[in-house]
């Protein structure tokens, strides 16, 4: 159970993961699923919710963190169209494998969180978009979702209260770029998952040209919590401006990879060493990514920096998805950095020239610098190459393209022209 | 793989057909149904082929250009038969760190194919992937889907000797 004094919470979403079978609703509901949902459903109005949800300060877990609250806030009333709720499942972020465990583990969590907020923004219709390879994921989360509907925690009139909602399971089919939420919504609607422009935002102008919410499984899941402790509580945990609990994904060279939900503000180097059990070689970290592959590198200079969207910022980076990959002395950086950049080249979908063009460059002279085939020239092309991507393409992926080469570059001028040059051992 | 036996027809059975129009429901449009029909095709008939697509863009009233964007745009989506056991192997940045390379290296000389290939009774296929979303059990491989995590090359010899055991009965 979650403890009622902020104080002593060390875990939102992960509070019931260790149970046996709690995937079950007869488990889920023994450890207090869908226990405050009557109470949510019959004295809350969507305003006292989308009041709550701004007081608990929650941000979004899918990356970006920009305040829950204001979001749904931001939904227009009485368009005369439907409303509708995605929740992006698609965890595409290299490093990122957090909602995973939420939803093979605790299907009925974020069954239970969409409930909330899709009654929160009158949502008769929700969709939960899960990347095509998580197939035994989708399955729990069917499974789950088909007990829901029986014990009428979905569909028409849940437990009596009126509202209804519906919600369905959709399949991604391996493609990174559908994780961008207007890809998502343009591959929910059966095309091929390119970014719209944005503004206007989806909460404007989404699934079929309607007001749509994508929020992130983490982000979701969170809202129980929220709703029957209270924003104010949600708040006092954490930081001021990065409340609540955050799970961090950890992989890479340490002894203890997984995921870990801690108290934001906790520092990177006690998340490695108290709760990952240390590096596999060394003390001190070569390279810390700290939000996903998209985001800049940090160095050991910052090994102590908080886990914050503010913290990470002030180090030079971002908290992203909460995704640590770690890299000991024993790394190879710049076959990481190469291998990242045919990710990126992978996945770019296309539509805008710098991106299309600029992944592939980025990864055809990375391959040449990893076989020591470059010339001064190239190292110069790659920077100037990642410099022009970032910030002018429709959607974020190319300035994650461009962030690996430019960490490399800042970080490790010498390695990378003594490789380049075929200088190096 | 199952269902081999509509394999010839290419058209849907009457139960897939009910399913699809149950599944149409759920949407505010048809195409939204495009991608999950997708995959029951994939599931019965093996492979997307062209027949097959213009049997889907029929079944959902879509023209066959629709149905084509959206299938070369996905991975997962697959217009050429392949291996029964497709076995994928998460080569990205976690995985890397882990011995994911080596690990690809090992198979492929174990079944005698390149990475792409699929060795010549039909078993295996071998493809490098991008981040499985499963980095803290890295090195990760997945067949036809189910992760197998922590693999080593003993692990996957292992596997790779069950699977010829069972003879390709998925
Ligand atoms: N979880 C994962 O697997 C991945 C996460 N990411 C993360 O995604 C982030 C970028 O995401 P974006 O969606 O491009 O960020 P964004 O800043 O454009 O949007 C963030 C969210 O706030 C909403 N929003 C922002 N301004 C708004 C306004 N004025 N009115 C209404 N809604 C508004 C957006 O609709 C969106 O839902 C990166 O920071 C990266 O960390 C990137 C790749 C994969
Ligand atoms: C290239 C790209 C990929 C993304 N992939 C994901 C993803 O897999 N999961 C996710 O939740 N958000 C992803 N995002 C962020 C979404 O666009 C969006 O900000 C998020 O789903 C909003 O939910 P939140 O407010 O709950 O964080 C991605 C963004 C970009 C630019
Ligand atoms: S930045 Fe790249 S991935 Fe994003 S819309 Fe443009 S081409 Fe597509
Ligand atoms: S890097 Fe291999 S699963 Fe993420």
């Amino acid at each position: 159970m979650i403890p009622s004094d902020p104080k002593q919470v060390k875990q939102i979403c992960f509070d019931r993961i260790d149970i046996p079978d709690v995937n079950t609703l007869a488990v889920a509901r023994k450890h207090g699923a869908y226990a405050f949902l009557p109470t949510v459903l019959k004295e809350f109005t969507a305003a006292k919710i989308v009041d709550e949800m701004k007081l608990s300060g929650l941000r979004g877990r899918g990356g970006a963190g920009f305040p829950t609250g204001l979001k749904w806030s931001f939904v227009p009333r009485n368009t005369g169209k439907p409303t509708y709720l995605l929740c992006n499942a698609d965890e595409g972020e290299p490093g990122t494998f957090k909602d995973r465990d939420i939803m093979r583990f605790d299907p009925h969590l974020l069954i239970e969180g969409m409930i909330m907020a899709g009654f929160a923004l009158n949502v008769r219709d929700a969709y939960i978009y899960v990347r095509g390879e998580f197939l035994h994921e989708a399955n729990v989360m069917n499974e789950a979702i088909r007990e829901a509907y029986a014990a009428n925690l979905l569909g028409e009139n849940i437990l009596g209260s009126g509202y209804s909602m519906h919600l369905t399971v959709h399949r991604g089919a391996g493609a990174y770029i559908c994780g961008e939420e207007t890809a998502l919504i343009e591959s929910l609607e059966g095309k091929p998952g390119r970014p719209r422009f944005k503004p206007p935002f989806p909460a404007v102008e989404g699934f079929y040209r309607c007001p749509t919410v994508v929020n992130n499984v983490e982000t979701l899941a969170t809202v129980p919590a929220i709703l029957e402790h209270g924003g104010a509580w949600h708040a006092a945990i954490g930081v001021p401006n990065n409340t609540g609990c955050k799970i961090f994904s950890v992989s890479g060279h340490v002894n203890k990879p997984g995921n870990y939900e801690v108290p934001m503000g906790t520092s990177l180097k006690t998340l490695i060493e108290e709760y990952c059990g240390g590096l596999q070689h060394g003390s001190v970290p070569k390279v810390v990514i700290p939000g996903g592959s998209s985001t800049p590198w940090l160095t050991a200079e910052h090994y102590e920096a908080p886990l914050t969207y503010d913290g990470m910022i002030k180090a030079g980076s971002m908290l992203g998805s909460g995704a640590i990959i770690v890299m000991d002395e024993t790394a190879d950086l710049i076959a990481v950095t190469r291998r990242l950049a045919h990710f990126y080249a992978h996945e770019s979908c296309g539509q805008c020239t710098p991106c299309r063009e600029g992944t592939g460059w980025l990864e055809r002279i990375m391959i040449r610098v990893e076989n020591g085939q470059a010339c001064a020239e190239d190292i110069q092309v790659l920077s100037d190459a990642a410099t022009h991507m970032a910030g002018r393409t429709i959607c974020a992926l190319a300035d994650g393209a461009a962030a690996p080469i430019l960490s490399m570059l800042k970080h490790f001028p010498d390695e990378v022209r003594a490789r380049a040059l075929g200088k190096a051992a | 793989m199952s269902a081999a036996v509509s394999i010839n027809s290419h058209r849907f059975s009457e139960a897939r057909l009910a399913e699809i129009a149950e599944l149409v429901k759920r949407y505010p449009g048809a195409q939204s149904a495009l991608m999950p029909v997708l995959y029951m095709a994939q599931e019965d008939f093996g492979y997307l082929s062209m027949d097959v697509q213009q049997h889907v863009a029929d079944v959902l009233g879509l023209r066959l250009m629709q149905v084509r964007e959206v299938v070369t745009f996905y991975t997962m989506f697959r217009e050429k038969p392949c291996g029964t056991y497709l076995l994928e192997v998460c080569t990205n940045a976690g995985c890397m760190l882990n011995g994911a390379n080596e690990l690809v290296a090992h198979m492929c000389e174990t079944l005698g194919i390149k990475v792409g290939e699929t060795t010549d009774d039909g078993l295996f296929t071998v493809a490098e992937v991008e981040c499985a979303g499963a980095c803290g059990g890295a090195p990760v491989v997945q067949v036809n889907h189910t992760y197998h995590e922590k693999v080593t090359p003993e692990t996957m010899d292992a596997l790779i000797t069950q699977m010829r055991a069972d003879g390709g009965a998925v």
